[in-house]
């Protein structure tokens, strides 16, 4: 038992896995709170579409050697605009014009990336690599993440009402217009900070895959917030602490425990979980019978 | 003039990049076919979400010693499935699920390929390896397309139809559910089929701008077929050989010439592009843009 | 009267004070993709009134709601509210909207008594932590339209009248001046709307104001004394009995309504000679003896 405990404990002895598992933890929990609010407008797709679309804007970072966090923010803002003039300016539907702009700036990355090979690691932004990060990355995460928690628990009333009813929100005198403006500016920087963490193809899962599970759990607002933050940490944390036995594949062992999750309450949750909702329609049946 | 075809000519020197060419050609039709419908029918994302999926297949199939279309190919079709089975039984939105469905499976596909020692490169699987296509990779693609191509291009009357009026569909007795899975199935092979040449990230992009571009450039959907094909087809060999002289990604250069073609008919289309169509005026039919 | 009145210094979350006002003056609204939705629109409300928006789909409605919120900027003319512009409006908490049911998402996760906190939330600081007296006021609201019970329910929960009457009790409890309702009464029973309808009234009496966007013609003589009636301008505005006539009606709605005349004698036998004219877009119909709305029409046809 003692042989395997101490194994158990190895990963708590190396320093760049204790920064990997808080800079996890924190991105994973501030994601998650940003989950709970795209999952409820049918936002989604959004989270993946930032991903992939500020490859590109990173790539280009660190080819100059500039912070990446810049880079991504620059490549961002393209992203929304590109696609905000589109939709504008076409009949294409929504969902078209999404996929059309970050599949293209995604393809820009990639290409860069080819062109570049020895200052861009397309491995690093596509999949990850949260157990090599530098300490300058580490400051920009932490940052990042630090500074989006606090805005959100501030905001995070008025968000509910903005995105609950808009128009409602206006009328209590909110500035809906510079709240959207703020998520969405949240939204691209913890996008960033999760890419170092699980990579563009997963960052979805960080801002979708908690709220939902949540949403499987409570109707009050406030503690779906608690609970979808409270998963995030945990199961980041816990990903990047199992990752340490695989040998990596971080961001892939963080996405699974919450796929996992969510699976759990999609069965189990009291109320809106399936084997919770057939045992009423069972009641009801046996009741009439 | 001769520089020209020297440019073109010279890479196709090499039996690799002849090989390349033919595939990414190939491909870039199917993709295009199917993009049409998956516009019209606001699927884009869908084709995203399958070909993510996709990759935990892969890894089992080379486990289990099957063929790793195989494999690819029942990922990408539970994905559909489990979405549309998670959607039904919970209240989360539906491209929430997608979202979930397609991020767990591709994580836990990461998770299996870091434990399984294979031959594969994930960099291959993800971004393709068009320039390493076998003769045998050829025939596979060429078997898999063009057996996707024929059923749809058969049935793609029936599928207009239900992606633009399922209800009608219905009435009219066509199998509605048949069609749905159907269109799923294609999709998946597509995908499977792209896989050696712009693996399974790139050919998201090949599911969605070529339909785009045509869906500005015509309102018959026969043509927007032909528009698509066509682009589509020019974009893949353009970018194969560009690829070439500048020594890059040939997948991603074959998206970004897509998307180029893409934003000249969103800028110069006959009828409805933005230096073309008279703005602010009220007598041009125009998308209901509900501001 | 709006201009001159005296209504600029009024803390918020006073109540209802008299000076509610809205006034419309040569509103254009156009959209970026060209269209012009209203043009040159032109009305006057008073505190004290309850007001029938009416006109078919797409006449321009809802961009009149939008422009009073703010939503949309005018392309010509302008909104004032209680002779404020939109904007200090809006701050001082003074317009509540009541939202069409379509409008609401009813799986967000929110509770009955978070919704019509909601509506404490601009008089809170900016953490928006309710005080005693938020909370107060939350439970008279809720009481006021009888959903004290149902507090906890998930919004989803309740059925097409109690959710309407959550989102009155949210606009009681921001205590608007002005409150404006959007097709109050599509999916609603008759009792519902019997009770809606009469709180209504009792915040007229307490000088609201409310505009109430309607194609459920039926009701608008019972209980609204001024009438808006548009079609991508205002056609007439003015007291119900003198704007909601059958020639304006058919002006507003075109050949969308249908229209049953009844002859008199060929209808009754006793001494009532009146020509019953019906008007119905489909809700609930308007039935006019002769030229004037039955005004004394209390039981709906189902």
């Amino acid at each position: 038992m003692a042989p395997f405990l101490a194994e158990m404990l190895v990963p708590f002895s190396y320093d760049y896995m204790l920064k990997a598992m808080w800079v996890s933890a924190l991105v994973g929990g501030v994601c998650a709170f940003l989950s709970a609010y795209l999952m409820l407008k049918g936002w989604s797709l959004m989270g993946d579409a930032l991903a992939h679309s500020i490859v590109p804007g990173v790539a280009a970072a660190y080819i100059v050697g500039a912070p990446f966090a810049v880079g991504a923010f620059f490549a961002g803002i393209l992203a929304a605009a590109g696609m905000q003039f589109v939709k504008l300016n076409s009949r294409l539907r929504e969902d078209a014009v999404i996929g059309l702009v970050f599949t293209t700036l995604f393809a820009l990355g990639l290409l860069m990336a080819s062109i570049w090979p020895t200052s861009v690691s397309i491995q690093t932004i596509v999949l990850g690599n949260i157990l090599a990060i530098s300490d300058e990355d580490v400051v920009q995460v932490a940052i990042i993440a630090a500074v989006s928690l606090a805005i959100l628990a501030v905001l995070w009333k008025d968000l509910m009402v903005t995105f609950f009813d808009e128009n409602h929100a206006r009328s209590i005198g909110l500035n809906t217009r510079a709240l959207k403006v703020v998520f969405f500016t949240l939204l691209s920087a913890c996008t960033v900070a999760a890419l170092q963490t699980v990579g563009a193809c997963l960052v979805i899962a960080m801002v979708v895959t908690p709220g939902a599970t949540a949403y499987l759990l409570t109707d009050r607002f406030g503690r779906l917030i608690l609970i979808s933050v409270s998963l995030g940490m945990v199961t980041s944390f816990a990903g990047a602490y199992i990752s340490f036995f695989l040998d990596g594949a971080t961001g892939g062992v963080i996405v699974t425990l919450q796929t996992l999750l969510f699976i759990a309450a999609f069965y189990f949750a009291p109320r809106h979980g399936v084997i919770a909702s057939r045992r009423r329609r069972l009641a009801v049946v046996e009741a009439e019978a | 003039m001769s520089f020209l075809t020297e440019w073109i000519t010279g890479p196709l020197a090499y039996p690799f990049m002849q090989r390349a060419l033919v595939v990414s050609v190939m491909v870039a039709a199917v993709c295009a076919v199917l993009s049409c419908y998956l516009v019209l029918k606001g699927w884009s994302l869908m084709g995203d979400a399958i070909s993510h999926a996709v990759l935990p297949g892969i890894v089992l199939a080379y486990v289990l010693n099957l063929p790793l279309a195989i494999g690819a190919f029942a990922a990408g079709l539970s994905c559909a499935l489990l979405t549309g089975y998670l959607k039904e039984n919970s209240r989360v939105k539906e491209d929430t699920v997608m979202g979930i469905v397609f991020s767990g499976m591709f994580g836990l596909g990461l998770v299996m390929f870091t434990k399984v020692d294979t031959d594969q490169h994930l960099m291959h699987i993800l971004f393709g390896n068009v320039l390493g296509v076998t003769a045998r990779d050829l025939i596979e693609t060429a078997v898999v397309a063009g057996g996707t191509l024929l059923v749809v291009l058969l049935k793609r009357r029936d599928l207009l139809l239900y992606c633009f009026d399922p209800n009608h569909a219905r009435s009219i007795g066509l199998p509605v559910r048949v069609l749905h899975y159907g269109l799923l199935v294609l999709l998946s092979l597509t995908i499977v089929a792209s896989l050696k040449a712009v693996g399974i990230i790139l050919v998201i992009a090949m599911l969605i701008a070529p339909g785009a571009t045509a869906y500005l450039l015509t309102d018959s959907f026969e043509r927007m077929l032909v528009i698509a094909t066509a682009t589509a087809t020019v974009s893949a060999a353009l970018g194969t050989i560009i690829s070439f002289h500048i020594d890059g990604a040939t997948g991603a250069c074959i998206v970004l010439t897509q998307a180029s073609f893409f934003i000249l008919a969103f800028l110069f289309a006959p009828k409805r592009g933005i230096f073309v169509r008279p703005r602010y005026a009220a007598d041009v039919p125009l998308p209901d843009t509900d501001a | 009267m709006n201009a001159s009145a005296p209504v600029t210094r009024i803390a918020p979350g006073r109540g209802p004070t008299p000076g509610a006002s809205i006034s419309v003056r040569n509103l254009t609204v156009s959209y970026a993709n060209g269209l012009t939705a209203v043009r040159d629109a032109s009305f006057e409300l008073d505190p004290g009134t309850i007001c029938a928006l009416v006109g078919v789909n797409g006449s321009g409605k809802s961009t009149i709601f939008k422009a009073i919120m703010g939503f949309v900027q005018p392309a010509a003319g302008e909104v004032r509210l209680c002779g404020l512009t939109v904007n200090e409006a809006l701050k001082k908490n003074i317009v509540a909207y009541v939202p069409q049911s379509e409008d609401v998402d009813w799986n967000f996760p929110v509770l009955v008594e978070t919704v019509v906190m909601m509506g404490r939330y601009g008089h809170m600081n900016f953490l928006r932590m309710p005080s005693r007296a938020d909370r107060y006021k939350v439970d008279q609201a809720l009481e006021r339209v009888g959903m004290s019970a149902f507090r906890h329910r998930q919004i989803g929960e309740l059925s097409g009248g109690q959710k309407k009457r959550v989102f009155l009790a949210r606009s009681l409890a921001q205590e608007g001046r002005i409150i404006l309702l959007d097709e109050p009464f599509t999916g609603i029973d008759v009792k519902t709307e019997a009770a809606i309808i009469s709180l209504l009234r009792e915040l007229r009496a307490a000088g609201h104001l409310m505009l109430v966007s309607t194609h459920n013609l039926g009701s608008v003589p019972e209980f609204c004394d001024q009438v808006v009636l548009i079609n991508r301008t205002v056609l007439a505005s003015g007291p119900t009995a003198q704007v909601f006539t059958q020639t304006n009606l058919e002006r507003a709605f075109g050949g969308v309504l249908r229209n049953f005349q009844l002859g008199g004698s060929a209808l009754h036998q006793d001494a009532d000679t009146r020509r019953v004219t019906v008007l119905t877009d489909d809700e609930r119909p308007v039935v006019f003896y002769d030229d004037r709305p039955d005004v004394l029409n209390d039981t709906k046809p189902e």
